[in-house]
């Protein structure tokens, strides 16, 4: 037991070193109101402090003067109504002082003035869909570290598990409003530099609002229980001066031309399998697993399946269109021509599954434009 | 003590069916603790899983699946199985004891109400051998993850709710009404012992919240199998309510799992100061008015739903105002210490750490009912710090100090103290060497019920899993202590504390098995 | 032993929970009205049943208003507003519509729930003619438009400049079908 003791004692002494290199506290963003609600934060912990030291002060002094081993005899008082009303005053006033500064700040949170952007944020079970209203740019934005460093195959980055392939993209010191929505359960959007967490719920929309004053990468996190990919499903928001946000825009909306072009164009089988094994990885893999395994009875099987392994136009429809009742989703609107193309032909001929068979671009988007 | 000499030979029956049948408040009360004891072990090893995963970064151990399953596993078996049954089993043995009755008011629903535990909970556990894994949406279900989106348990869970709530209730309407009935004659209301009266307290929570459980996950049986929309926006239904209903129930809740060991900690401290209760009167006022509050406090618990400003506002205030009547407790309990003549036995070593680090947890709490800040705390390891540290340290504690306390007259022997005092020691270190870093990696970002994590939060984390490792095997010496203490221990004394005060500790050690058959006359007061 | 077991005290501690029990229902309906004063969550009320002024649209502030169309759970349906944005007087009567289609092989039944943000503008949003909270059955392959007529009551409060109304179409096509997920 004593040895326990002290080799307990003396792995306190080593840890100090590594706790210094650590963020302790509250960051205290790059918002007016996010420095607000830092400022808040202070004050009510210096407030608890206060309070603790006094109260704990008090309690330790009777604790080593007020002890039998000392003599101490006891008195005999049992009740006073005069300190009973002073305490109970005094942290009343207390509490108004801390409640006027939170009020001022809570109803600057909800202020509904006129926004210079509004973009809506849709959780999906387990990735971000962004859509800039009025502007025809929407994407989703997944995950970006790789499985091996999750699996501890290969060494983690220092931005493991707060990357996603794309970022959403806002200009500095503009009022940006953001309305919140779910496609499935109840999400969280939350970046802690920006002071923003807000649910997203199914069927109801909520909005919340930012003006971010210093360009920079700000990452998050979904912060409420969305079922088993809740942790990996993380946020980044890059603010960049309104020039540079401009140019990002026009980009976005010639990229969109510019995938449907590549659509037209010729692919081989090899750059299919190869950007098939990518899109496979992030919108495939959660569910039917790395291996195509999947997880039965809730995910079938994508390996030896006879879908798969069967005719093309039923794995292109299921794929293309979803299956409803079994849970799995359409992909026409989230993936384009060539990433359905490239992610069927990559399951047709992966694993057991040689099937040989091409699934090309413009078939999928011959498809997709029929509706 | 020639009264209990005529009942000395009316022993309890023998065998295992003395368990089974018995209406004996101290042998339910028994009951009760050991099962409390066993659920702690079984919820207590799930937090090994969890800590254990998030020992370092990245996946090693679990798949998230089944990491969501433990934690929603391990809160609703240490809420309900855990906690909860502990109060009850301390309410049984005591309550009788410290009002003068001889037994509780309605002994054979006290004996089903305990029987339905091990049922209850034998069919929320066996979910985690169904097909699609145990439930898995934390302890608080929200909608529509527990409801369209649940594994098929889930039907099992809410089965396994609506029992434990008809035990619940049937507990909670049986110590009300042996506090009304069947206190010694003379004996008024304001006379009770502050453990009765919280009791007495929490028991109303009890029966006036738990029916409000079972409507909702009724509400959602009814969803998922009926095809009804409460909770499913599809139908015109709203997610949001059910966390109102939830939090209706959920936030008395947490001072129904915390008030019994204000009681407990108010009979410690008194003892162990050897000088009266400060404040008798205030400290009855205060915890109702603690019970009233936390009628319209609920939706602290979801600022971040989107509620109009005045809902926020309202919210806010009311939930700062609770920090009143609860400072006035700890305020009382230092003022029985000040000027007293103080041991440090085990009892008085987890009542005062009780004190320290509930008000630290309360603290905490105070910084979460500041809305605008909440935003930044909410659903992160900040919250999970301080809900820990007021049922751990608070809760857990609370009926660790009861435990060592009366244990004595229970079973007439006196456990090893220096044994005693190591399992303090290293549960005080333990405890705080878990939650304390969780405040730091919550006000840093990690979000809670996730299975890995951001590099950032490793060393935090590392720091408290030892220390729940710590915590956890700790406990295993108390179990030690306790067999011990009943195998061999010393013979205690008559009165095993000096400064010890109540009815209980009129009766002889150990307490014979039928009690007060006469009703004692209480003394001039 | 009588004297100690009163059967008053039971039963009526039976009875609260019975009441207890009615009134976690209860809060449904309490909840609604709640949302109905408060305008909690974005909820709107059905069709507009009052008189439309023409009177009030003269000289009125000008308000933008925004729609949004969602899918629930990917719904294999095409659903989008005819214009996202529309600038409009306060108290002006305006029409619009949403382009859905089934792109599923199979007839499925649809059901739109509104809401709106921010939540307090709710009650001043008026949707004379609505297509929410109904039944919309469509074949596979089938299009439909939707129409949507509305106003802003004049009372909207002053410091509202932007609202947005959100449609989500729900799958209703078998109403109690929990899916293993």
């Amino acid at each position: 037991m004593r040895r326990l003791l002290h080799l307990f004692c003396l792995a306190l002494v080593f840890i100090p070193g590594p706790l210094l290199a650590l963020e302790f506290n509250m960051p205290k963003g790059v918002t007016d109101t996010s420095q607000s609600i830092f400022g808040l934060h202070m004050t009510i912990f210096y407030i608890c402090l206060a309070i603790a030291i006094i109260v704990f002060g008090v309690m330790f002094w009777s604790i080593f003067h007020h002890r039998k081993s000392k003599g101490a005899t006891a008195a005999q008082f049992h009740g006073s109504v005069l300190i009973e009303i002073v305490w109970t005053i005094i942290p009343l006033i207390i509490l108004v002082l801390i409640a006027i500064p939170s009020t001022i700040t809570l109803v600057d949170m909800y202020d509904a003035g006129e926004s210079d952007i509004d973009i809506q944020v849709t959780g999906h079970q387990w990735k971000w869909h962004y859509k800039y209203i009025g502007e025809d740019v929407d994407f989703f934005s997944i995950l970006n570290t790789s499985r091996e460093e999750i699996e501890n195959r290969k060494k983690k980055n220092p931005n493991y598990l707060l990357e996603v392939d794309n970022a959403l993209v806002v200009p500095i010191n503009q009022k940006i409003r953001f309305l919140f929505t779910s496609n499935d359960v109840i999400h969280a959007w939350w970046v802690p530099e920006l002071a923003i967490k807000k649910d997203a719920i199914p069927g109801f929309i909520n909005e919340s609002w930012t003006r971010i004053n210093e360009p920079g990468t700000y990452r998050g996190q979904c912060a409420e229980l969305c079922g088993k990919h809740h942790a990996f499903m993380p946020i980044e928001v890059k603010a960049v001066p309104e020039a540079e946000y401009l140019a990002w825009l026009d980009e976005q909306k010639a990229a969109k031309q510019a995938r449907a072009a590549s659509a037209e164009q010729d692919w081989s089988m090899d750059d299919l399998m190869t950007a098939g094994a990518i899109v496979y990885e992030k919108n495939c893999a959660v569910c039917h697993q790395a291996d195509g395994s999947g997880m039965p009875p809730a995910f079938p099987p994508l390996n030896g399946s006879t879908i798969v392994q069967g005719d093309k136009a039923g794995h292109i429809e299921i794929v293309v269109h979803g299956r409803l009742e079994k849970g799995m989703p359409a992909f026409d609107e989230q993936l384009s021509a060539v990433d359905i193309a490239a992610v069927i032909t990559y399951e047709r001929n992966s694993w057991d599954n040689q099937t040989g068979d091409i699934v090309t671009p413009a078939e999928i988007q011959a498809l997709m434009e029929k509706e | 003590m020639s009264a209990y000499t005529e009942t000395a030979h009316h022993g309890p029956a023998t065998g295992w069916t003395r368990w089974i049948l018995t209406t004996n408040h101290k042998d339910i009360g028994t009951l009760y603790l050991v099962f409390s004891l066993i659920m702690l072990f079984i919820g207590g090893s799930m937090a090994f899983v969890i800590r254990a995963e998030l020992f370092q970064p990245g996946l090693q151990l679990v798949v998230p699946e089944f990491f969501n399953q433990m934690t929603t596993m391990h809160g609703l078996i240490m809420v309900f199985g855990a906690v909860m049954p502990a109060f009850v089993g301390l309410a049984n043995w005591q309550v009788p004891l410290m009002i003068g009755a001889p037994d509780m008011a309605l002994p054979r629903m006290n004996n089903l109400s305990f029987w339905i535990l091990p049922f209850a909970f034998a069919m929320l556990i066996s979910t985690l051998f169904m097909p699609g894994g145990a439930p898995d949406f934390g302890w608080t279900f929200y909608a529509p993850l527990s409801t369209t989106y649940a594994p098929p348990s889930v039907t099992f869970f809410i089965f396994a709710i609506h029992l434990m709530g008809m035990s619940s209730i049937m507990g909670a309407i049986n110590i009300i009404v042996t506090i009304f009935n069947m206190r010694a004659p003379g004996m008024k209301l304001m006379d009770m012992p502050l453990f009765v009266w919280t009791w007495l307290i929490t028991a109303f929570l009890l029966i006036a919240v738990m029916p409000v459980l079972a409507a909702v996950v009724t509400m959602m049986l009814m969803d998922i199998h009926f095809g009804t929309s409460f909770f499913n926006a599809a139908g015109g239904g709203d997610p949001v309510l059910f966390q109102h209903v939830f939090w209706f129930f959920a936030h008395p809740e947490v001072y129904i799992m915390v008030l019994p060991a204000f009681g407990v900690v108010s009979q410690i401290v008194p003892t162990f100061a050897r000088k009266p209760l400060f404040g008798y009167q205030s400290m009855v006022y205060a915890t109702i008015a603690i019970a009233v509050l936390s009628f319209i406090v609920w939706a602290h618990h979801m600022f971040t739903v989107g509620m109009p400003l005045a809902g926020e506002l309202f919210f806010m205030y009311t939930t700062m105002l609770i920090a009143v009547p609860t400072g006035v407790k700890v305020f009382n309990w230092i003022s029985t210490m000040f000027r007293g003549s103080m041991t440090f036995e085990t009892p008085m070593l987890f009542a005062i750490a009780f004190i320290v680090l509930f008000t630290i947890g309360g603290l905490s709490g105070l910084m979460l009912a500041i809305a605008p800040a909440d935003f930044q705390y909410h659903d992160t390891y900040f919250v999970v710090a301080h809900f820990h540290y007021v049922l751990v340290p608070g809760s857990v504690f609370g009926i660790l100090a009861g435990v060592y306390y009366w244990l004595p007259k229970w079973c007439g022997k006196m456990y090893d103290e220096k044994l005693g005092q190591w399992h303090f020691w290293l549960s005080f270190i333990g405890v705080n060497l878990t939650f304390f870093p969780m405040h730091f990696v919550g006000l840093a970002g990690m979000p809670r019920r996730i299975p890995d994590y951001a590099l950032q939060f490793a060393d935090f984390n590392m720091l408290t899993s030892l220390g729940a490792f710590l915590f956890g095997t700790t406990q295993l010496l108390f179990v030690y202590i306790i067999v011990k203490t009943v195998r061999s221990g010393k013979p205690a004394e008559q009165l095993p504390w000096e400064g010890a005060k109540g009815l209980e500790w009129t009766v002889p050690t150990p307490a014979p098995y039928h009690t007060f058959s006469t009703p004692p006359v209480l003394g001039e007061k | 032993m009588k004297r100690w077991l009163k059967p008053s005290t039971p039963t009526g501690l039976m009875l609260i929970v019975v009441l207890m029990f009615g009134f976690g229902f209860m809060l449904v309906p309490l909840y609604d009205v709640f949302c109905e004063i408060t305008g909690l969550n974005g909820k709107t009320q059905g069709p507009y049943q009052g008189e439309v002024n023409a009177a009030q649209t003269e000289n009125q502030r000008t308000v933008t208003i925004q729609f949004v169309a969602n899918r629930n759970d990917n719904l294999p349906w095409r659903f989008a507003p005819e214009q996202e944005e529309i600038q409009l007087q306060i108290g002006e009567r305006k029409q619009t519509t949403f382009r859905v289609s089934n792109t599923y092989d199979q007839a499925v039944v649809a059901q739109a729930i509104p809401s709106v943000s921010p939540a307090r503008a709710a009650d001043y949003l008026n949707k004379v003619e609505c297509f929410c909270f109904q039944r919309q059955p469509l074949e596979a392959g089938q299009a439909k438009d939707f129409p949507l007529v509305f106003f802003i009551d004049p009372d909207l409060p002053a410091d509202i400049s932007k609202l947005t109304l959100s449609y989500t179409l729900f799958d209703i096509t078998n109403p109690a079908s929990a899916r293993t997920h």
